[in-house]
Order: C-alpha cells, then structure tokens, then sequence
C-alpha cells in the first residue's frame, strides 16, 4: 500500500462509476486523476468495471450500418433521380429549395 | 469484409451524378441518421421525412461543401437543423436527475463497494464475433436510450464525431455532452451486462 499521509479521502467503487467518462474523457483534474488510478489498483473490481466500459464503448463503434429497406431503397433512387433529372421530378423536390450548406439560409 | 470506400471518395462520385455512390452514402449514415432524427420529432415517419429532406439538401449544397468539416459533421448538422425546424414537438428534455447514479444502489454495499464481484466480460480475439454477437443488444439498447443520450452516444461513439463537432451539432456545452455520454454509456454497458448474465457467460 502507498503512504496514507496527508492523502485526501479514497475514493469508493460507487463514486469510481460515476467518474468513468471524465476520466476516459481526459476531464478530471490531475488530482482526482490520480485518486482513480489508485483506487483501480486496489480494486479489480472497478478494473473490470472500466474494461466493460471500454468494451462497450468499443462494441458500439463497431456497429455496422444496418442495410437499407428495399422500400427506402426505391425511395432514395426516386429521390436521387429526380434531383439528377433522370427521372419524373416527384414530389419530394418540393420541399424547400434553399440547396443549402450547413447553415440554414 | 469489402474494402469500403471513404466518404470523400463516394462524394466525389456523388459529384459526378453516380447514383450508387448516393445509395452507399444514405445506406452508410440511415441508421444513424434515423435515430439522431428521432429524437426531435414525434414518430418515425416524420424522421424519415427528415432523413430524406437531409439528403436533398446535401445533394443541392454539394457544391458548397469544401470539407472545411468532415462530411460526417456537415451531414448531421443538417439534420439536426432539419429536424429542429419540423417542429413537430417541441424539443423534449430528458428529465432525469444528475444526482441520480448510474449503477444501481443496490450494486454496493454500506460503504460503496461493489457488493458483489463483477465478472470480466470474455473477449473474443476476433472483433467482427464480438460486434456480431453484440450488435443486437446493442441496437435495442441505444433505441431505449433517451433522446439526448442517444444522440451524443450515436454521434461520439458509432460515428466517432470529435467531443468538440458533437457540441456543434447539437448546440450543447461540452460539460453536458459529458454529462449525457457518461449517462448513455453507462445504460449501454449495463444492458449488455444484462445480456450476457443472460446468456450466462
């Protein structure tokens, strides 16, 4: 164990959980940084508990792009080419024509 | 897997009339797109409405996309304003208490310790099995997020936005886009923990 002297409280698992994401985040103070690292080391509880955060957080942006209906799919080809003058320009073309960039008009 | 083409590479195409390249675009970003959307307005066909107003505009403001921001950020953007001005609903605010914890009280015991060991999740050494095995859950779990959670989850974490492009889009401080991540997650790794209980392993 590390000298206790003059250290301020530990930290408890349930405070641990709640200061995942400031700390993966980068946003805790070196202080309370190095308050949740000691903890981690003498828990491996809480170890596992910010592994499984980082599985998750892995897992999600792995995600892959789910496939496109075959209704939206004959949706977005109308949409397409009535923008690009292939085809009957339908009523999708009418709404709004402000062709705009990031900022609304 | 396919070797997928880049954003840029598929705009270019896009650029030059090629119709696949608009498909592989909406394919790639509808998922996203769709949930983003759904948290402003009332119900799915009027997000989908927006989803397909978002790519007319892309497609007329192609021009004046300089890729001064990924294409990504620049699409978003766009939705989100979109789905702003439907105005269907008034955007609705998660109510949930910021005290309130993200583990359950009853996970610890008197002194805040984990009042049960928790179990390493197994990792398979192959990514694309644990994303397959895990997508599912996955999904049904970001649905059930809260709309605002569920939006910085889907921006920050499946379409890997920086902290600083989500607070862009969705007009939020970077304090609270760390407040709604942490949230988010935090109901993500409890679902699949529940999962896996479930499946017991």
């Amino acid at each position: 164990m590390m000298p206790t002297l003059r250290r301020r409280q530990d930290l408890v698992c349930e405070q641990v959980v709640e200061l995942v994401t400031d700390y993966l985040e980068g946003a805790l103070p070196r202080r309370e940084v190095q308050r949740f690292e000691r903890h981690l080391r003498a828990c491996p509880n809480c170890t596992t508990y910010l592994e499984q955060m980082r599985a998750t957080i892995a897992a999600t942006g792995r995600l892959t792009p789910e496939d496109l209906t075959p209704e939206a799919q004959d949706e977005f080809t109308r949409l397409f080419q009535a923008w690009s003058g292939d085809g009957p320009a339908e009523t999708d073309g009418d709404v709004g024509d402000d062709g705009d960039g990031p900022i609304r008009r | 897997m396919e070797v997928t083409e880049s954003d840029e590479a598929l705009l270019g195409r896009l650029r030059g009339g090629d119709q696949s390249a608009f498909l592989a675009l909406v394919t790639r970003y509808n998922g996203s797109m769709q949930r983003v959307a759904r948290g402003f307005v009332p119900n799915d066909a009027v997000a989908e409405e927006v989803v397909q107003d978002t790519w007319i505009g892309v497609v007329r403001g192609i021009d004046r996309f300089e890729g001064r921001s990924s294409f990504k950020t620049w699409l978003f953007r766009i939705l989100v304003n979109r789905a702003r001005t439907t105005g269907v609903r008034e955007h609705r605010h998660d109510t949930f208490d910021p005290t309130e914890p993200v583990v359950g009280p009853d996970r610890f015991d008197g002194s805040g310790a984990w009042a049960e060991p928790l179990t390493p999740w197994e990792s398979d050494s192959d990514d694309r099995v644990v994303a397959a095995a895990w997508g599912p859950s996955l999904r049904s779990a970001l649905d059930d997020l809260p709309d605002r959670q569920r939006d910085v989850v889907v921006l920050r974490d499946v379409e890997g936005l920086s902290a600083e492009d989500v607070c862009v889009v969705l007009g939020i401080s970077e304090g609270n886009q760390r407040v709604l991540l942490h949230r988010g997650r935090s109901r993500l790794r409890t679902a699949l923990e529940s999962e896996l209980t479930r499946r017991g392993r």
